[in-house]
């Protein structure tokens, strides 16, 4: 079904050419592989950036380091863990709410909308794609906030606060800054580039493929199911990837609403940090060549493992989807 | 006996066919629920940022620089500092998105080298910009000894190669062989099939990618806390500490001054329309360029 669009052309070395082609190509392949070298060069020099920069905080305090909740600069001892269990928790919950929010608005805008209403919604979800992380912290801040702190977690209390295992999730003052807070923020951040995504994709697909679809009797969902979301796998993966990298690398909008507190517990609602957010607030506070600058930079290089997992994982499920659909 | 079983038969596709009916309905629902929460979300920041924003639009916010609380202020060394950044930084990072995006789809193809490629730039992707402002902080700022417009420009260029190389590359893989077979009939060297047919075919997409870019750098704040760290005063030396509107915007919304927190709404209020507007030019540009 997919276009053969990466098929090499090794025609195109014999054909004619009365535009310098044969000076014009080799030099031009050199330009945009060098380019491309160049993009191994700059992840290489980060690694090693963050990793040089973080040894000292690995060498002090040795595999400790990673599952240490302690984070105390007056006694110079500190600890990855509870950032690292907010930034994959705060960017779990955010996914949660996230892709079923981008994937409805993505089917509504390629099968259900009427022309007209859809690019209008088209252009709001592109401009919502477009606000600045600092603006969606400021709006937390004041607006999303608030309503956690007076509405959300008292209401789940209510509910959940007596049934045993649940209780402990929504536990502790209604401060409203928070894990649950944070991941709110970023899945409305993530949700129009995941969106924007697999619009993109899904209207991409030739249309004959989808009138077949229609003209074989398919509902819309059984077109989207069956047609559209196979043959668009890899971009909807890619908007997936794009929208969790975003998540997990989040600054200002979770520093403004996650409470800063290097605490991990059961309550969702409990002030938590996540790596990126503790880098931003203890930075300025951290000279160089101290050990805290350099357990900022560990925390860094332990984010980076944790990307590279993460796009490992969505490049093994994107494999096996490729197999599943008998490419 | 036989009656039986086709009654049965038309009995179960009517029965399926209900189901199927419904599946249709409750993804429709899902499906429109989904639309709506989204657009509601952004009503609700413009209405913020408008609600709060507005009452500090005046002509100083554009002519004066910053200043103590207290005293006359805008934002315009800040407005100045955004463009020059921004603008660098594009200038910077598009052409080697797109040339990398061209390596992988048209060059690459089916090489090791290429998937490598291709997934470095997806760590690059999901890379937290805070990151790259470490690392350019440990390259450009540590070793000359002082914060620098000229190192949040490269941060942010870093932060904006990414996302046009995704974009290019998906967008090219879309252009259908025929058109490159037509190209190469007419006797074009294949770097003019790539970039007067390929990329010509797909500018929207790709466009789109340079704008998520600019988008997504014209708002960063943290890579530039750490790199051209924010000034006070007008300064167009790309070789000193320059301000910019998000970190203005940071530095002011975590103040306890009245005046201040109403430059910091107003400030969200500009840096959100200027990429919003941007926006709606560039796109409403490519449609009338494709029709």
């Amino acid at each position: 079904m997919e276009i053969p669009a990466r098929q090499s052309l090794p025609a195109m070395k014999q054909a004619p050419s009365h535009q310098g082609g044969q000076k014009g190509d080799p030099a031009f392949r050199l330009l945009v592989t060098a380019t491309g070298v160049g993009v191994l060069v700059v992840l290489g020099a980060i690694i090693a950036v963050m990793v040089t920069g973080g040894w000292k905080a690995f060498a002090t305090f040795g595999p400790g380091f990673l599952v240490s909740a302690v984070w105390n600069p007056v006694t110079q001892h500190f600890g990855a863990a509870a950032p690292v269990f907010g930034t994959v928790i705060s960017s779990a919950l955010a996914l949660l709410v996230a892709v079923p929010l981008a994937f409805g608005t993505a089917f509504w805008l390629t099968a259900l909308a009427p022309p007209a209403a859809a690019s209008v919604i088209g252009m709001a979800v592109q401009l919502l794609a477009a606000v600045p992380s600092i603006i969606f912290g400021m709006w937390g801040f004041f607006v999303v906030v608030p309503v956690v702190a007076h509405y959300v977690q008292p209401a789940a209390r209510q509910l959940f606060g007596h049934v045993p295992g649940l209780s402990a999730l929504v536990a502790g003052a209604p401060f409203g800054t928070g894990l649950f807070t944070a991941a709110l923020i970023l899945a409305v951040m993530i949700t129009p580039s995941i969106t924007a995504v697999m619009r993109d994709v899904f209207l991409s697909m030739p249309a004959v493929l989808r009138e077949s679809g229609y003209g074989l009797g398919a509902t819309r969902w059984e077109v989207m199911r069956h047609v559209v979301l196979p043959w668009s796998r890899q971009g909807v993966v890619g908007g997936i990837v794009l929208g969790m990298g975003r998540a997990m690398g989040e600054t200002m909008a979770v520093t403004f609403v996650i409470g800063d507190s290097n605490h991990i517990g059961w309550s969702l609602f409990a002030p938590a940090n996540t790596i990126a957010s503790l880098i931003a607030l203890e930075f300025p506070e951290s000279p160089a060549g101290s050990l805290k600058l350099a357990s900022l930079m560990a925390l860094g290089a332990i984010l980076m493992a944790i990307s590279f997992v993460t796009l490992w994982f969505s490049r093994w499920l994107l494999a096996r989807g490729e197999q599943a659909a008998g490419h | 006996m036989k009656a039986n079983n086709t009654l049965m038969r038309a009995d179960r596709s009517a029965s399926l066919l209900w189901r199927r009916h419904m599946c249709d309905k409750l993804a429709t629902g899902l499906s429109w629920l989904g639309m709506l929460i989204v657009v509601f979300m952004l009503g609700s920041i413009l209405w913020t940022l408008f609600k709060n924003g507005l009452a500090g639009m005046s002509v100083h916010l554009f002519t004066l620089s910053m200043a103590a609380p207290g005293q006359p202020g805008g934002l315009a060394n800040a407005i100045m500092g955004s463009i020059i950044q921004t603008g660098l930084a594009i200038l910077i990072g598009a052409p080697a998105g797109l040339m990398t995006g061209i390596y992988l789809a048209e060059y690459g193809a089916g090489s090791r080298m290429a998937r490598i490629v291709r997934f470095v730039s997806d760590m690059l992707l999901s890379a937290p910009s805070i990151l790259i402002g470490l690392f350019i902080y440990m390259m450009l700022v540590v070793p000359f000894g002082h914060f620098s417009g000229f190192s949040g420009a490269v941060a942010l260029a870093i932060l904006a190669m990414p996302i046009v190389v995704r974009t290019t590359e998906d967008m090219l893989r879309l252009v259908p062989v025929a058109m490159r077979e037509a190209g190469i009939a007419l006797g074009a060297p294949k770097w003019r099939v790539i970039l007067f047919i390929c990329v010509r075919a797909v500018r929207a997409g790709i466009m789109t990618g340079v704008l998520l870019s600019i988008a997504r750098v014209a708002g960063e704040t943290a890579p530039l806390l750490f790199t051209s760290l924010g000034n006070s005063e007008w300064s167009l030396d790309l070789g000193r500490p320059m301000a910019s509107l998000p970190v203005a915007i940071y530095q002011y919304a975590g103040s306890a001054y009245q005046d201040w927190m109403q430059q910091a709404w107003t400030g969200a209020l500009l840096v959100t329309l200027g990429v919003l507007i941007i926006n709606i030019v560039v796109r409403v540009g490519t449609r009338g360029g494709r029709s």
